[in-house]
């Protein structure tokens, strides 16, 4: 097995074109990626109250994610434990949408980002205890009147809901590390952009009124976030029937294309270029055998025959590899500093999240070759090998993906059985059933998970491996 | 040139593999388009014409497959050298190749779009006869057509048949993707501009037309344009290079 290696190793090498092909690989990896990367732009402003224009940007929640923080808060400080109970009367507003919430909350601070758990009646969701943007336990369904309890023991919030006032249950709890000794209790209310127009310039508000308050005041009014352009109407008021607290925005993980967060997949554009070129040099590596006859040359040197093709993927995928870790590898650090430079606000990740961006597109390029070795085995014309690789790997990406007027049905089915389930891997921002979206292919939205979509091209790739390996054998050279 | 179109005729049609190809060119493209056509929601406000004419997607690789075959064939056996023995007017060889691929996709695209338009016309609701419809359909016809001579163009210049059809391929899939990720929109209408695929398929519009950035002649004309350039090269190369 050793010598095989070698000799295809030596083969791999030796053949100019292929030498040209791999250096390729990185190159038009990089050189797409940042001609994408630079064809993004983001700013806000200038207008009025704002001269200049702003880079985008947005605050980091206590998870380390992009968030969307914005809402009416009326609160005041608490220090050590303690609790708040009201009776929300009514939750109404203008556009009011299922996920718009108005209730009760506790949070480290008025800052952007800061822990938090929160007691609330949605638009159409019923109680909801909500906590660190990403945290959701529902409570049971129905409208208001509904009375809300937010307790605090150490770092630990307990949330209770009631029909009555009298019989309670709990709703969730949440351990917030290192809430502050002194935290903000309070009222909010809050109300996100409709998820299907989230262009149009409409902005729907909600309306919380509350009554049976159980801390006195005095209590403080501010709207979290406010943003810089947009006036929307927010605020609060207090009279003898209670508080009503009006706020717009939304206190949710950022999820494009609501948000103004670029994922880190911009910058792997070019990884479908490199693909195409890890496909050619792949189909070619074994047709060129059959193109000069060489095929009988190895075949004789090497009678074992699942060994040969066996030595020819593995070197194959190893050299693909390398070449597309390398074009990965410098196209998000060059495409990240690309779209920084041009006003973009980059999500932040873990490095475990980027590391396996990089290396599962460097994957997605190893099994492609190898993919397209198995189909120029079994077919043997290099032009049927490579249009078929192309059109499994590519063709549906493009259909499902890049094209808009695709019916969402489709689009879904394309990305879970074809090879294109694979760039799943480039996919870091999850789906969250609490934030109403339009969770569609188009916007990196993928049906399957990372490493199931993954996992779908390993499958066709193993598949075809299988039937080359048994045509291999059982045909004539 | 009578003769030479002759005897690339009797070399295509003799091919087995050439009736398998153009048979491809037909049923993916019927298959492809029956299955948007089946699978199209009711009262969704997608271009029924251009659902029905989806199977260009797929059809245009078996197109794109045929121009390259018709040239690198020649070159993977060697025959390339009979050919040009015989007939040392080697222009006139490529310009006979072109004639013969062009006459071969016209007639199998033409039933293509036919069985594919009849289809729409049969399912779809709202699926008029009118001279839209006129346009995408025998627009779409020129469109694998083309497709198919860039194929020819381009395998020509580069003469392997795997480097050939992964340029192709990457020339017609490559654009759209990348536009796709570009946010600032006179870049990206500039990139679907000059896209072959995307240009060349504005010729399916019939709706919406005022929101493209050319109209659907002129993307026909963009990817005959690209197409052009490409026989240019591979006659260039074909004409100063040892075969």
């Amino acid at each position: 097995m050793r010598n095989l290696l070698r000799a295809e190793w030596t083969k791999l090498r030796t053949v100019r074109g292929w030498v040209i092909g791999m250096l390729l690989i990185p190159l038009v990896t990089v050189l797409l990626g940042a001609l994408t990367a630079s064809g993004n732009q983001c700013g806000i402003g200038p207008g009025p109250g704002l001269p200049v224009e702003l880079a985008c940007t947005s605050p980091i929640g206590p998870g380390g994610q992009a968030v969307q923080d914005q809402f009416y808060f009326v609160h005041q400080s608490l220090t050590g434990n303690g609790s708040l109970t009201v009776e929300l009367t009514s939750l109404t507003g203008t556009e009011l949408q299922p996920w718009s919430k108005a209730g009760i909350m506790i949070k480290a601070s008025t800052r952007q980002g800061a822990a938090y758990a929160a007691m609330m009646l949605t638009g159409s969701h019923g109680i909801q205890f909500q906590y660190d943007f990403t945290g959701d336990a529902a409570g049971p369904a129905g409208t208001a009147p509904r009375w809300l309890r937010l307790v605090r023991t150490g770092d630990v919030i307990t949330g209770y809901a009631s029909a009555d006032g009298a019989r309670w249950a709990e709703v969730g709890a949440a351990t917030l590390a290192g809430l502050p000794s002194t935290a903000q209790v309070g009222m909010f209310a809050a109300s996100p952009m409709a998820a299907q127009n989230s262009r149009a310039d409409s902005t729907p508000v909600a309306t919380g009124t509350f009554d049976h308050v159980s801390l006195p005041g005095p209590w403080r009014g501010t709207y979290v976030g406010q943003p810089r352009l947009v006036p929307a109407p927010a605020g609060y008021q207090q009279d003898d029937a209670g508080f009503t607290v009006t706020g717009n925005g939304d206190i949710a993980p950022v999820v494009p294309p609501a948000g103004t967060a670029a994922p880190i997949s911009w910058t792997l554009d070019g990884a479908f270029a490199g693909v195409i070129a890890a496909i050619v040099v792949g189909a070619m590596f074994m047709t060129a055998e059959y193109r000069h006859d060489l095929i009988r040359v190895t075949l004789a040197a090497s009678p074992n025959r699942g060994r040969v093709l066996a030595a020819k993927a593995i070197v194959l995928g190893a050299v693909t590899f390398v070449a597309g870790l390398i074009g990965a590898g410098v196209a998000v650090p060059v495409g990240e500093h690309l779209l920084r430079h041009n006003g973009n606000f980059i999500a932040p990740l873990s490095l475990i999240t980027e590391l396996r961006v990089v290396a599962g597109t460097a994957a997605v390029f190893a099994l492609a070759a190898v993919l397209a070795l198995a189909l120029g085995t079994v077919l043997r014309t290099s032009a049927a090998a490579v249009s078929v690789a192309i059109t499994a790997v590519i063709l549906p990406y493009l259909l499902a993906v890049a094209t808009p007027a695709m019916p969402v049905a489709i689009a879904d089915w394309l990305l879970r059985v074809t090879p294109t389930a694979a760039f799943a891997i480039q996919q870091t921002i999850p789906q969250y059933p609490q934030v109403a979206n339009t969770y569609y292919p188009f916007f990196g939205f993928y049906p399957l998970p990372p490493l199931a979509g993954f996992a779908v091209l390993c499958a066709w790739t193993a598949a075809a491996l299988g039937l080359a390996t048994y045509l291999l054998r059982r045909r004539d050279a | 040139m009578r003769n030479t179109v002759h005897a690339e005729w009797t070399k295509a049609r003799t091919l087995s593999a050439t009736i398998w190809v153009l048979a491809g060119v037909l049923g993916a493209t019927v298959a492809v388009s029956a299955l948007a056509v089946t699978s199209a929601r009711h009262g969704s406000d997608a271009d029924p014409v251009k659902t029905s004419l989806t199977g260009v997607y797929l059809g245009q690789v078996v197109a794109a497959i045929l121009g390259v075959l018709a040239i690198s064939d020649e070159y993977g056996t060697g025959m390339i050298h009979v050919t040009l023995a015989a007939m040392p007017r080697r222009a006139a060889v490529l310009a006979a190749k072109a004639a013969v691929l062009a006459g071969q996709v016209l007639t199998a695209g033409t039933v293509a779009i036919l069985v594919s338009a009849l289809l729409g016309r049969l399912i779809l609701p709202g699926y008029a006869l009118t001279p839209a419809l006129l346009r995408a359909a025998a627009g779409s016809v020129l469109y694998l057509t083309l497709i198919a001579l860039l194929g020819l163009g381009i395998a020509t210049a580069v003469r392997d048949a795997a480097v050939a059809i992964g340029i192709v391929l990457g020339l017609l899939f490559l654009f759209p993707i990348i536009a796709h990720y570009i946010t600032i929109t006179t870049v990206q209408h500039y990139l679907n501009e000059i896209a072959p695929m995307t240009a060349g398929l504005y010729i399916q519009s019939t709706t919406g037309l005022r929101t493209l950035p050319l109209t659907p002649w002129q993307g026909l004309t963009v990817l005959a344009a690209w197409t052009a350039a490409a026989l240019l090269l591979g006659g260039l190369t074909l004409q100063v290079r040892d075969a």
